[in-house]
């Protein structure tokens, strides 16, 4: 019998499965407590007073004398001891607004009571005094710009390029506003401590964030503040940073009153206050030959920041990267600019900045192969990435590449060619009441942080010793997409263990090490690897001690479905080793850091490198009808071939790309946030819409595995990657050309 | 001014004192101590809070506690057998992928074993139709109606 | 406060009657509770709340049955039991059907059509329907019984002719095969558990390539669910040909008066229903 290295993590038993996940259990029966099913002793709950304008100075607030404030906390600015500064990368934006309100539904006043009827009424009763300025709605009007970038790619040999090209095409792409509609809303608790620091526990994404935005607000210790992510009811990057600002405030009502302060936003507050996708306005100048082959684009983009900015520049930074899609380009110049505008700040949405540009540059391909009358299929084929190719920013791709392969498997699954043909000739049909369009799209995601952010990061994850098995320790968060399960096969397998021998411990900011935030679909690719490191590292202690204990030779020992064996020897079941080096060496704890590969770099200040360290790569076709009548669109069919390196369990890896495909058809046909004087009109899920079951078909999904060789077992990033709506534009495209 | 109710609740007499408007929601969440029927929005359109009423769906959001009295409620609690064994559609669910972040899934749940209760024919169209008022945003509901439709084909009929 | 809002829960219909007589300020009925309940979560116009009369459990409400030629429907009927019914499914299918596209289960088993009609939403989904056939809405209360044409019913946005002492007993429909049969089309916002954008119900017979007993009726392009008398008199008596459609789409665009509104535009909604009404009227050149 082969032994398999225990350095290089290449099979697996659990991994490649789809055991049931850890919390399906307790959250099919009810059991699993989010923060509005926890009860804090003596807890009160919190409210937010708002601005109702979007830009204006604030003169004051005042509490209605004739209102019965008995019971009621009040908190304003002034109440703040330490920063009032929601901590993450400019230090801009306030927890409660001071002297300017920059946008509607910024945050004025905090009010808590244990009665929730009285803490409704109590809001009517608190006047803002503001004194209405200019508000700046339009991005394209904005005079401050939070960041900006440019690539460029050869690009002294552009007005070459574009002189000889047969054909330049010009297109003006425009997204909006996406809400991410998590069905739990932001919901948070602030448990004041003897030690005069907070606990606070809440529906989030990123414990961390909140630990050091605390710490900053109350101007404690880092001791002093322990954040517990709750079970969260989904957060897509809607609960990145904004648990940030709820946690904020109710922690200031807590250290107010001495009490636990619940915080659980409404759902039209939540929509109407909190972050969502940046909307963006792209220019596309591209220089092509007669035969559909790319050879320079200019690629201009705006993306509407909101009023602070959050996490404005790294969403620029993704966007401005994937902004020319996953093809060729000899030569490009791509710029893209985030600015401010007097509405609520824009933050994370799944995508992160690449659902906009990469349907933009799809938009594009489409207006090409149109004019030069061309198969749109063709021209991503001819055109689209391959190994060895380079990105606009030089980076070499060295492996991993899937682009054709995702293409092709789609355009074959879903019978691409023949329906093309067969629509075009029923939709000439005189009198055809529904014109049916098929479109197919390509996309990439680069996976885990940009550029040198791991490095900086340095995320740390281990596991320890239980007496049964192991536990895992990180801060990563499942909201959904199956964390604590992957984690669990991951550590298994590096252990030798069944899936079931494996906890992982609850994330607890004062207790576990920090492996970074849950965002950039970059938890099992970066985390996942480095607890596998860990896991690995801890099973070759324990392999030692059996072979000490058992007398074998070290280097003969491994662990196999939870038995120590030497040589086909059993040796001892991993129960008995654990228990004895407990009871005689006490904990057995190994914390490893993430080390990101070598040669994998990039330069922020030129923007020229290897962006990420790998992509993943997706293939969609959309097969839709549009009733010629009412061009109410229904849905046909969907195939979409993702490449995910290694699909770690692909029932969950179904379930992302199921996910974020069809929030993807949701952000193209349904939704749409209305605005009237930077204020949202639909803040409700009655007519804010997303995707009911009979919205939606069948997604046919293909699984693709091309390993990148430093992922664990090949694993890429997948959270991201099928969030990009730019599919069913073109299939309508092609149905209303009559195609 | 509260009111007096008195209901079967998962198949146990349950009595609770509250104000008459007092969404039935609340009373379940507060009252009852069963926080497994949730909360999405209030307003009827999302499905967290369904619960069987009398045999039939409601959203436990929109049901005034004045209405509840003398009704045979059924929640997410009262689906799984007295043993603690999952129901075939709950068992389904875990294994299919049917829940990821699960905050529909009380919901989801509670509309589907209605559904299969039914006996109507397990197709992906009536599957669909059955719970499209439970909003997902998770899982794009393939699994779910893969996870209902594998729960029809144990009850014996196949789909 | 909504915890101090007293609840009558009525069980008998002369018990609501005699709270209708009291004339208590603020008296809100509350069936289902789909409309009110979204109301009271979302805090619209609590302080405006006196007592609520909670009809839910009167027996004379509900009911449906086929007397001498006039299809009478209670006003607690839920939708799903619109569904259910055979004497509607029967005599007025197209009713039957529009209850499948509200909502979803959970609402159907609460809503009402007595819901639907008294809160005289522009987007009532059974509205055009009703108003299509010629429905008379029987009101009852302290000082006796009166019968109000569905067309006179609605008086304005969200307002009808429902005085502050009644309530709605049951809808009637007069059913005959001289009427024809009555077809709708809803436009939604999506495909399940969506507000129209715009719905429009045609009632014809066709006589020999003729359309008699025309009734078109629209919702979501005014301030009412209303008559298109314009399009109906287009569309009356004339041969069902390509002629009569376009001059009956033509004359709807002077009965309606859409808006722009989250859901949709004017411009959207004039193109949309001029385009079903089309083809709801071709409809019934394949008899």
């Amino acid at each position: 019998m082969l032994r398999p290295s225990l350095d290089s993590l290449t099979e697996g038993r659990a991994v490649g499965q789809s055991p049931a996940r850890l919390d399906g259990r307790d959250k099919v029966t009810g059991r699993a407590l989010y923060l509005d099913d926890l009860t804090f002793p003596g807890q009160v709950f919190g409210r937010t007073v708002r601005s109702t304008v979007p830009h204006a100075r604030l003169l004051g607030v005042r509490f209605d004398p004739a209102f019965d404030w008995s019971g009621i906390t009040r908190v304003t600015a002034a109440d703040i001891q330490g920063d009032n500064v929601v901590q993450l990368i400019a230090d801009d934006q306030p927890f409660l607004a001071r002297d300017v309100i920059r946008h509607a539904e910024e945050p004025v006043a905090l009010l808590a009571c244990a009665d929730r009827e009285r803490l409704e009424a109590a809001l009517a009763h608190v006047f803002v005094d503001v004194e209405p300025l200019p508000p700046v709605l339009d991005p394209l009007r904005s005079e401050v710009v939070f960041k900006q970038y440019l690539i460029d790619h050869a690009a002294s040999g552009l007005a070459e390029a574009f002189a000889r090209a047969d054909r330049v095409v010009e297109g003006t792409y425009l997204v909006r506003h996406q809400e991410q509609m998590y069905i739990e809303p932001n919901a948070v608790c602030a448990v004041p401590r003897e030690d005069g620091g907070m606990t606070l526990h809440g529906s989030m994404q990123c414990p961390f964030y909140v630990h050091r935005a605390l710490q900053r607000l109350l101007r404690v210790g880092e001791q002093q503040i322990s954040v517990l992510q709750t079970v969260t009811g989904g957060g897509f990057g809607g609960k990145e940073e904004y648990p940030s600002m709820v946690a904020g405030h109710a922690a200031l009502l807590a250290r107010k009153s001495g009490r636990p302060v619940k915080m659980v936003y409404r759902r039209d507050e939540d929509v109407a206050a909190t972050t969502k996708r940046h909307p963006a306005v792209m220019r596309h100048r591209t220089a092509v030959q007669r035969d559909g082959t790319l050879l320079a684009c200019e690629i201009d983009v705006v993306m509407d920041g909101g009023a602070y900015v959050t996490l404005s520049p790294v969403v620029a930074s993704r966007g401005v990267l994937h902004a020319a899609g996953a093809y060729r380009w000899p030569h490009a110049r791509i710029a893209c600019r985030v600015v401010q505008t007097n509405t609520p700040p824009n933050g994370a949405f799944r995508g992160f900045g690449v659902p906009q540009t990469i349907f933009a540059v799809e938009a594009q391909i489409e207006k090409i192969a149109r004019e030069l009358q061309l198969d749109p299929l063709e021209v991503r084929r001819r055109n689209a990435l391959e190994l060895g190719d380079e990105t606009p920013t030089g980076q070499k791709l060295l492996w991993s590449v899937s682009a054709r392969e995702c293409l092709d498997a789609v355009a074959e699954r879903s019978g691409y060619a023949e329906k093309r043909a067969a629509f075009a000739r029923e939709n000439a049909a005189p009198g055809a009441r529904r014109k049916r369009g098929i479109g197919i799209s390509l996309a990439l995601h680069g996976a885990g942080f940009t550029g040198a952010g791991e490095a900086k990061l340095k995320a740390r994850a281990g596991v320890e010793l239980t007496p049964d098995g192991a536990r895992v320790l990180s801060i990563s968060t499942d909201i959904g997409q199956g964390t604590l399960t992957v984690f669990a096969q991951m550590a298994a397998d590096a252990l030798g263990l069944p899936v079931p021998a494996i906890e992982i411990a609850e994330s607890d900011t004062s207790r576990m090490p920090d492996s970074g935030p849950t965002v950039a679909s970059r938890t099992l690719m970066v985390v996942g690897g480095t607890i596998a490191k860990a896991a690995q590292a801890l099973s070759r202690t324990l392999c030692s001690f059996a072979a000490e204990v058992h007398g074998a030779v070290a280097g003969d020992v491994l662990c196999e479905n939870g038995v120590f064996i030497a040589r086909g020897r059993s040796l001892a079941p991993f129960g008995e080793i654990a228990r004895r080096w407990l009871a005689e060496r006490g904990p057995l704890r190994v914390v490893e850091q993430y080390v990101h590969p070598q040669g994998i770099e990039f330069d922020e200040v030129s923007y020229r490198g290897a962006a990420y360290p790998c992509y993943g790569w997706s293939a969609t076709a959309v097969e839709l009808s549009v009733d010629a009548d009412t061009a109410e669109v229904r849905l046909d069919h969907v195939v979409t071939a993702c490449d995910v390196g290694k699909a770690v369990h692909p029932i969950l890896a179904e379930g992302q790309i199921e996910g974020g495909t069809v929030q993807a058809l949701g952000y193209a046909l349904l939704e749409e946030v209305i605005w009237k004087d930077g204020r949202i009109l639909n803040t409700r899920m009655q007519n804010y819409l997303i995707p009911t079951a009979v919205d939606v078909p069948h997604v046919e999904t293909i699984l693709v595995e091309n390993p990148y060789p430093h992922g664990p077992y090949g694993a890429k990033g997948i959270g991201e990657l099928p969030a990009t709506p730019e599919r069913i534009l073109r299939a309508i495209d092609a149905a209303k050309a009559g195609r | 001014m509260t009111v007096r109710l008195s209901m079967t609740v998962n198949g146990q007499p349950r009595t609770a004192e509250v104000p008459p408007l007092k969404r039935l929601l609340d009373v379940l969440r507060e009252d009852l101590g069963l926080t497994g029927t949730k909360e999405g929005c209030g307003e009827g359109e999302c499905g967290a809070c369904t619960v069987l009423i009398d045999g039939e769906l409601a959203c436990s959001c929109l049901v005034a506690a004045a209405q509840a009295d003398g009704t045979r409620i059924v929640t997410i609690e009262g689906i799984a057998g007295r043993d603690e064994t999952l129901a075939p559609v709950q068992r389904c669910f875990v294994e299919q992928g049917g829940a990821q972040c699960g905050i529909c899934t009380p919901g989801m749940i509670v509309a589907a074993q209605r559904f299969l209760d039914s006996g109507a024919e397990p197709s992906d169209a009536n599957v669909r139709a059955a719970i499209a008022g439970n909003l997902c945003r998770c899982t794009g509901y393939q699994k779910i109606v893969e996870a209902i439709q594998a729960a029809a084909r144990e009850r014996g009929g196949g789909a | 406060m909504i915890s101090s809002i007293p609840v009558t829960s009525a069980r008998s219909l002369a018990e609501a009657y005699a709270l209708l007589a009291s004339r208590e300020p603020g008296l809100r009925v509350l069936a289902g509770g789909t409309d009110v309940m979204v109301q009271l979560n979302a805090g619209f116009g609590i302080e405006r709340f006196g007592r609520v009369l909670d009809i839910w459990r009167v027996p004379e409400l509900r009911g449906v049955r086929i007397e001498e030629g006039t299809l009478s429907i209670g006003a607690l009927t839920t939708y799903t039991e619109l569904m259910a019914s055979a004497a509607v499914r029967q005599t007025l299918p197209a009713l039957a059907a529009v209850s499948a596209e509200v909502g979803a289960a959970a609402i159907q088993n609460r809503g009402t059509i007595g819901g639907n009609v008294c809160n005289a939403s522009p987007a009532g989904d059974t509205l055009p329907i009703l108003l299509a056939s010629d429905a008379l809405f029987h009101l009852g209360g302290p000082r006796g019984e009166r019968a109000v044409a569905a067309d006179r019913f609605f008086v304005g946005y969200r307002k009808t002719a429902l005085a502050a002492d009644e309530l709605l007993l049951r809808v009637e429909v007069p059913i005959s095969s001289d009427r024809g049969e009555v077809v709708y089309r809803k436009v939604g916002t999506r495909r399940a558990q969506s507000i129209s954008k715009t719905i429009l119900a045609v009632r014809a017979r066709a006589d020999g390539g003729a359309l008699a007993q025309v009734r078109i009726a629209a919702g979501c392009v005014a301030e009412v669910p209303l008559r298109c008398r314009q399009a109906e008199a287009a569309a009356d008596g004339r041969p069902l040909l390509p002629e009569t459609i376009s001059a009956a789409c033509a004359a709807l665009q002077a009965d309606i008066r859409p808006i722009d509104d989250v859901r949709s535009d004017a411009e959207y909604r004039r193109r949309a229903s001029a385009a079903v009404l089309g083809r709801l009227l071709e409809g019934f050149g394949r008899e």
